[in-house]
């Protein structure tokens, strides 16, 4: 986790990529190597507060001597490594990836997939009209948050963040497997009838838009949403002693967001359920 | 962790079949009615949510009793094992053997895979459709392959109750299979194991000795016929020299992945951290493959008896036998034999009077293939969903329960008793020196004497096929099963090595030999292909869960096209089985395009 700002002093792997010499603490990933010698390297299901899953398989890199490529977000450097970010084969991985991820999916609140496509000239639309869709419809069952899943990938970020990660909660898991597998609850119920304590950790690391907010899946809904025109101001939580950072995104001089800073030492970005969605009362203007 | 159980309760029959299992509940904690002392206590924490890796055995009695898994029954289960009920729906609708939705209580499974598709599953399916009715009770499911390959088509029948009831038919007809399912108490006795092993009897088998010979419920008669001499050499010998005759002998994994065995021993064996465990794959999902089902059915004890020697030698205590849910004779007879080891010391806290303490746990799959691969296993015996860890750490570091962990097919343990018995070096001269010791070939299709054979590493394809009798007009042969390759009826000199197929660009796998006629549509069979691994995917990773899927589409797009019509396809086809080998998490993914991408390059199938 790169938001923990201090530890014990490790020792430097050295390795290369693409052909440059690279040097990163023990322990850190080819990704994070990757990033501090300023390569681009896409990424989607990783998550900088959590482990990584590596489901997505859009960071894949080659190794020298690994039979397949191989996920820069989760796999460690070694001393020696031969990395190499850009060649034909890989951009032919994550260049697949994205068409099989945008012809099954919509992927049009999933920030940086746009520039993506395009610079791995990807053509999702050439697994023909009949290709296989999720076609769900958004879940829209209680007044704080809508699921979405018709933009779901799959990374598996909500699953941990809910699970044994940060929140302990449990109330949402993958069902079913294969193409048919999905986000849900047991038994698929509504969210009310779950284990969820609405402290909308699962929305903060949804890479797609799959989970949002309520107040902004209506306002998108009507056409209204805007971020260019939107503020972010980050505050203190006053609801109780823990003292969460909160990010309060205003438009129009309404709150339409809750989010808060990963690098918080403290919270790395979870909060609950008053500070996510409680804010109804700072707007009540009688 | 703030469990969430909502308010639906178990019926009767549910409570009862999942405290068959657990005993009753204690407390409330535990689902069972409120007494004063529950308010003054919790339970919970590690302790109890250490037997999660009770769920899937927890899911197969309710499923075993009621035929499917309710509301009710699932958060009941919950409760008594301490897991988050989304987790465990999550589990649930994993496996096929499952539903959470209400159904009859027989299932018949009426496989359509390669060999019983090439065997007319399709006309079974519609016949017993119709013999059957929209009313019947019976719910009709098709099923990939069944492992009964050399009796195809198959069909298996399970009725839910207590006790569950299941009868096979294979080779089924409409009549019998009707008859599996409405009265599986009385189906006809299943034709002996031996009938699936042509060479039955001849004296020069090795692997295959004692089925048709050995009474496979009797550990008198298997200790009769040279039972436990392997196991008393390697007390003699000791863990590591055990190991070096393993490393000497060059047994090389028989599951797929033909990884050195004594290697994988070596490091799991060195490993400080523990306990150590051990746990025997049979799986057995692989289309094509049915070894390991006929060697536990034939000579259980054999198996029973392999393991031991395996954990001695690595230094585990406790060992996992995970048996494929379809397999209900393999998993009665194996559990008998574990029984029977175990009442007379051959299992337990002093094996043999060694000292030495090794116990096994029989687990049952429920519908998966990809419980095949090795860390999806170790993930559904821990009561997780089937998917595959990515690997590094690997098994040998951190396996079962995040512990060293060696794990091996069957087929690769049961060759361990010859090879202490025989020693090395002269396990090592049979076969090639790439290739040693002798390998089964699960051979099917269009053949006259489908079955297990057993040849040292080296015959010929040809070889091979002419003892089980190849018949006219070969088209095609699928060497390996699904995640093989196909070769072509002129390449029948291929040696049946891992070296020799490697040249010839293809691959051994398991071991499937499967061959097709020219009456056998080639299009067809390679979208059953892609069918297959769209159904079995896991759905963890983009390229296998989606690629699969556009695999299957554009193999449907030219069933009926060849030449310039399908190039366009094909291509797509190539791109995205690049990718699925490429940059997919595990074996699954990688090789979903093998056996295709072998028919497009070598047989031509849509020229
Ligand atoms: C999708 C998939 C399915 C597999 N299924 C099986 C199986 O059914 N039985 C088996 O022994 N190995 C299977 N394997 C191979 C195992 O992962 C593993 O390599 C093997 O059990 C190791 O044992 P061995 O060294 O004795 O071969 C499968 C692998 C993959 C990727
Ligand atoms: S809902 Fe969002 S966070 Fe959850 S798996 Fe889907 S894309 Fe990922
Ligand atoms: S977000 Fe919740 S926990 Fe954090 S300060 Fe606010 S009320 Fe307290
Ligand atoms: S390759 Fe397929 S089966 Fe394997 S992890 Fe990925 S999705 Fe699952
Ligand atoms: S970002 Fe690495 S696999 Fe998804
Ligand atoms: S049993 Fe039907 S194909 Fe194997």
């Amino acid at each position: 986790m790169t938001a923990i700002p201090l530890g014990v002093p490790r020792r430097l792997v050295e390795f290369t990529i693409d052909g440059q010499e690279a040097r990163v603490p023990e322990g850190s990933t080819i990704l994070d190597a990757c990033r501090a010698a300023g390569k681009d390297v896409p990424t989607l299901c990783e998550g900088d507060t959590l482990t990584p899953k590596n489901a997505c398989r859009v960071c894949v890199v080659e190794v020298e001597g690994s039979r397949t490529l191989v996920p820069a977000c989760s796999r460690r450097a070694e001393a020696g490594m031969e990395v190499r970010t850009g060649t034909e084969r890989a951009r032919h991985s994550r260049k697949i990836v994205l068409e099989l991820l945008a012809s099954s999916v919509d992927l049009s609140t999933t920030p940086m997939v746009a520039e993506w496509i395009k610079e791995y000239d990807a053509k999702p639309d050439r697994f023909g009209p009949d290709a296989a869709r999720l076609n769900e419809e958004p879940k829209i069952d209680n007044e704080l948050y809508v699921r979405d899943y018709d933009k779901c990938i799959l990374c598996y970020k909500c699953v941990d963040a809910c699970g044994d990660q940060w929140q302990n909660t449990f109330a949402i898991s993958v069902s079913g497997r294969g193409f048919d597998a999905r986000i849900a609850v047991e038994h698929d119920a509504p969210l009310t009838d779950s284990a969820c304590v609405y402290c909308g950790n699962c929305i903060e690391v949804c890479p797609t838009g799959a989970l949002s907010f309520k107040s902004e899946f209506d306002r998108r809904a009507a056409g209204e949403w805007d971020e260019s025109a939107q503020t972010r101001t980050t505050t203190v939580c006053a609801y109780c002693g823990v003292g969460c950072n909160l990010t309060l995104h205003v438009q129009d001089n309404d709150i339409v967001k809750v989010t808060s800073p990963h690098d918080n030492p403290v919270t790395h970005g979870n909060l609950c359920i008053k500070g996510r969605f409680g804010y109804q009362h700072v707007q009540n203007r009688g | 962790m703030d469990l969430h159980f909502g308010d639906s309760k178990p019926t009767d029959d549910e409570r009862a079949a999942v405290d068959a299992l657990f005993g009753p509940p204690e407390s409330s904690w535990e689902g069972a009615d409120r007494c004063d002392a529950d308010l003054r206590w919790a339970r919970g924490g590690r302790e109890a949510r250490n037997r999660r890796d009770l769920l899937l055995p927890g899911l197969h009695a309710i499923n075993d009793r009621i035929g499917w898994i309710s509301e009710g029954a699932l958060g009941y289960l919950c409760r008594r094992l301490t897991v988050p009920p989304a987790e465990a729906y999550g589990v649930a609708t994993f496996y096929a053997m499952f539903s959470v939705e209400p159904r009859p209580a027989t299932v018949l499974q009426v496989c359509t895979d390669l060999a019983c598709a090439a065997a007319g599953a399709a006309g079974l399916c519609a016949g017993i459709a119709s013999r059957l009715g929209s009313d019947s009770g019976v719910s009709v499911e098709r099923s990939p392959c069944l492992g009964l390959c050399e009796r195809a088509p198959a069909v298996l029948a399970v009725r839910a109750g207590d006790p569950v009831r299941t009868a096979l038919s294979a080779p089924a007809d409409v009549e019998t299979a009707v008859l599996a399912a409405s009265a599986p108490g009385s189906a006809p006795e299943e034709r002996p194991a031996a009938g699936a092993v042509p060479q039955a009897g001849d004296a020069s088998l090795i692997l295959l000795r004692r089925i048709g010979v050995v009474d496979p419920s009797s550990l008198d008669d298997y200790r009769a016929h040279g039972g436990y001499t392997a196991l008393r050499r390697a007390f003699a010998l000791g863990p590591s020299e055990v190991i070096r005759e393993v490393t000497d002998s060059g047994l090389l994994g028989r599951g797929g992945a033909a990884f050195p065995t004594g290697r994988k021993w070596r490091a799991t064996a060195s490993q400080p951290d523990g306990p150590h465990y051990l746990v025997c794959n049979a799986d057995e999902s692989e289309p094509g493959t049915f070894k390991d089902r006929v060697l536990m059915e034939g000579d259980p004890y054999a198996l029973v008896e392999a393991m031991t020697v395996a954990a001695y030698a690595v230094g585990a205590h406790k060992g996992y036998l995970y048996v494929r849910g379809e397999y209900p004779r393999a998993l009665r007879r194996m559990r008998h034999a574990v029984d029977c080891a175990r009442a007379r010391g051959l299992l337990g806290d002093d094996v043999l009077g060694q000292g030495y303490a090794f116990d096994i746990e029989i687990r049952r799959g429920a519908g998966a293939y990809i419980c095949g691969e090795e860390t999806a296993l170790f993930n559904s015996i821990e009561g997780y969903r089937g998917e595959p860890r990515s690997k590094p750490p690997f098994p040998v570091e951190k396996g079962l329960f995040g512990r060293p962990t060696v794990e091996n097919n069957v087929e690769t343990l049961v060759n361990v008793l010859p090879i202490l018995t025989m020693g090395a070096p002269a396990y090592a001269a049979i076969g090639t020196p790439g290739s040693t010791g002798p390998k089964l070939f699960c051979v099917s299709g269009t053949v006259e004497r489908p079955g297990v054979y057993e040849l040292p590493f080296g015959a010929t394809l040809g070889e091979l096929l002419t003892l089980a009798g190849l018949r006219e007009n070969l088209r095609a042969v699928l060497l390996g099963g699904a995640a093989g390759g196909f070769v072509r009826p002129d390449e029948l000199d291929v040696p049946l090595t891992f070296e020799g197929t490697r040249e010839a660009g293809t691959t051994l796998g398991s071991g499937v030999v499967m061959a097709f006629d020219d009456t056998v549509p080639m299009p067809r069979l390679l979208v059953r292909i892609a069918e297959f691994f769209r159904d079995e995917s896991c759905g963890q990773c983009v390229p296998c869960r989606v690629g699969t899927v556009r695999q299957e589409e554009a193999l449907h797009r030219i069933v009926e096209r060849t030449g310039t019509d399908a190039a366009d396809d094909i291509a797509l086809l190539r791109e995205v089985g690049r990718a699925m080998r490429d940059a997919s998490i595990c074996g699954l993914g990688q090789t979903a395009w093998n056996a295709v991408e072998s028919a497009i390059d070598r047989l031509g199938a849509y020229e």
